[in-house]
């Protein structure tokens, strides 16, 4: 038996530090749903979700009840629709989207991610109808999460991804301005996308993946933020120490709930992803944890290098705790989903160009940033190029979820509820880069793709 | 199967009574304990075993639970793995 202090320490984490496993995706291929007929495809597609996944909620939920610690969500990736629908001759895929949707709701999870396209050296007929349809199919539907990956360090940045993902947000924004543009909080541009990332709202089913996997995402900023308070006169060295315990045993857990839902599920456990997500709620933020350290405000000088130090001690620590791990598997830094971003945001602290410069150094990128509803989409593209810029050339995964939230400028704040949280906008430079953005063609390959 | 059992609160009289009783009416064996009480406040944790439980492990949850919230302590139950995944190399 573990000993009385361990015990006592794993209640406090899931009591008092709300270490909770985040998601529990499962992924799931539809290249056996492709057909002719769009119409054949979706209800194959229907009829194949709605019976791998049946259980998922339910078996989730007696884990949760067995161990004792919560599964905050139970949700599902799928093939990107893209090389689903292409064979079709349907003309848009706002349908596909609605099946998605459909079976989200039959199976009772909270998103569905999959609505997607991969294009990093270019487009299939199916991506240019995918892309074209993302505004309708994100305005139409609730639980459908859509991503596209427009670069890669192997294959250079299409710019002329970039350039029409720009006036896709800005469409996205102005048909669900009556939600503050929440269309937008429900799509991702990435570099480098990571096929097995079980988080929304990026994550689809890679075309290299199995029939069925079974992803987790483990959580647990409030955890590490109270180790380290434990700790005021610890040392750089004594700090990474102390982050790599608990990311330790924060992956454990996570590793065990994976595998006991995926043996009951009767699929393979695919990984574990142990980034560190935020939640709005106090006691649940990454920023906090930096501000622990010893910086004034999340976003002040300091800041890129203690997240340096904090996601590469995670991944240290996780790496050990399980063999499984994959996704993107560091810190997460969404503004709006983050309460120690959100005030860092709004005391002046931290503005959007050093988010910028802390995507460099951990996982995903600019996500869950509100910028003001006016921003022309070649300025989105020109945010789109930078952080896909800094994936390619630096071998990482780099996204981009922003919302231009429509009719708000700086100084008002959207409000996207529950676990999007409330995001204050923020400034984003005002000098243009249409001249740039409408060259248009590839970006080549960095040179260190050619490693063969 | 074997599970944690953790009991924490206030101290008064008839914690351990309370509990081990609600285990005993479900055929669930208690194979260690050990307690603490610091400043009035009660710590126990309780190894138990399930392999001849009577009742679904929901059930037994929430019995423990509802004599939680009788005598005002905060009972939990847990697999154990839980306990051995995160403490354990």
């Amino acid at each position: 038996m573990a000993m009385f202090k361990d015990v006592l320490e794993t209640v406090r984490m899931i009591e008092k530090e709300r270490l909770d496993i985040r998601t529990i995706t499962m992924g799931i291929s539809l290249l056996d749903c492709i057909d002719s007929s769009g119409a054949k495809s979706r209800q194959k597609i229907y009829d194949k979700i709605t019976h791998l996944a049946e259980n998922l909620v339910k078996e989730g939920e007696r884990i949760e009840n067995e161990l004792g610690i919560p599964i905050v969500n139970k949700r599902i990736s799928v093939t990107p629709i893209s090389l689903i629908a292409g064979s079709s001759d349907d003309l848009n895929y706002v349908e596909y989207a609605k099946i998605l949707d459909a079976a989200a709701a039959t199976v009772g999870i909270n998103f569905i991610g999959g609505f997607s396209a991969l294009v990093p050296k270019g487009f299939t007929k199916g991506d240019r109808i995918l892309i074209d349809s993302i505004p309708e199919a994100l305005a139409t539907t609730n639980c459908v999460c859509s991503s596209v990956n427009l670069g890669s360090s192997k294959a250079g940045i299409n710019m002329d991804a970039v350039k029409r993902l720009g006036e896709v947000i800005k469409e996205t924004a102005y048909l669900t301005r009556d939600a503050d543009s929440i269309g937008c909080a429900k799509f991702v541009a990435f570099a480098n996308a990571v096929e097995d990332n079980p988080f929304m709202a990026g994550a689809f089913h890679g075309v290299g993946e199995a029939e069925s996997v079974l992803n987790v995402g483990v959580s647990g900023p409030g955890v590490v933020k109270r180790a380290l308070e434990k700790a005021q006169d610890a040392s750089f060295g004594e700090m990474a120490e102390i982050i790599k315990k608990t990311a330790f045993k924060i992956t454990r857990a996570g590793h065990l709930v994976g595998t006991t839902v995926a043996e009951r599920l009767n699929v393979p456990f695919g990984i574990l992803d142990l980034s560190l997500a935020p939640t709005p709620e106090i006691g649940d933020s990454v920023a906090r944890i930096l501000e622990e350290m010893g910086l004034q405000h999340c976003g002040t000088h300091g800041t890129t290098a203690a997240l340096a130090m904090l996601n590469d001690a995670v991944k240290k620590g996780g790496i050990m705790a399980s063999t499984s791990v994959g996704g993107f598997s560091g810190a997460f830094i969404p503004v709006s989903e983050d309460e120690g971003m959100i005030e860092a945001v709004e005391c002046g602290a931290l503005t959007f160009d050093k988010l910028e410069a802390m995507t460099s150094v951990c996982s995903v990128g600019i996500d869950m940033v509100a910028i003001p509803g006016d921003t022309p989409a070649s300025t989105i593209s020109g945010i789109l190029a930078d952080e896909a810029a800094i994936g390619v050339i630096n071998n990482k995964t780099t996204g981009v979820r922003v919302i231009p939230v429509y009719g708000k400028d700086v100084g008002d704040t959207a409000e996207f509820g529950g676990l999007l949280g409330r995001a204050p906008i923020m400034a984003v430079n005002k000098n243009d880069c249409s001249v740039f953005i409408n060259r248009g063609g590839q970006i080549p390959a960095p040179i260190h793709s050619f490693k063969n | 199967m074997r599970a944690v059992v953790t009991v924490i609160g206030k101290d008064r009289t008839g914690i351990i009574y309370n509990v081990s009783k609600i285990l005993a009416e479900n055929e669930v064996n208690i194979e260690d304990i050990s307690q603490t009480v610091m400043h009035d406040f009660f710590t126990m944790i309780m190894l138990v075993d399930m392999k001849n439980m009577s009742v679904d492990f929901g059930v037994l949850k929430a019995a423990l639970e509802e004599i939680g919230n009788t005598i005002g302590m905060s009972i939990r139950i847990q697999h154990e793995d839980l306990f051995n995944a995160m403490h354990t190399i």
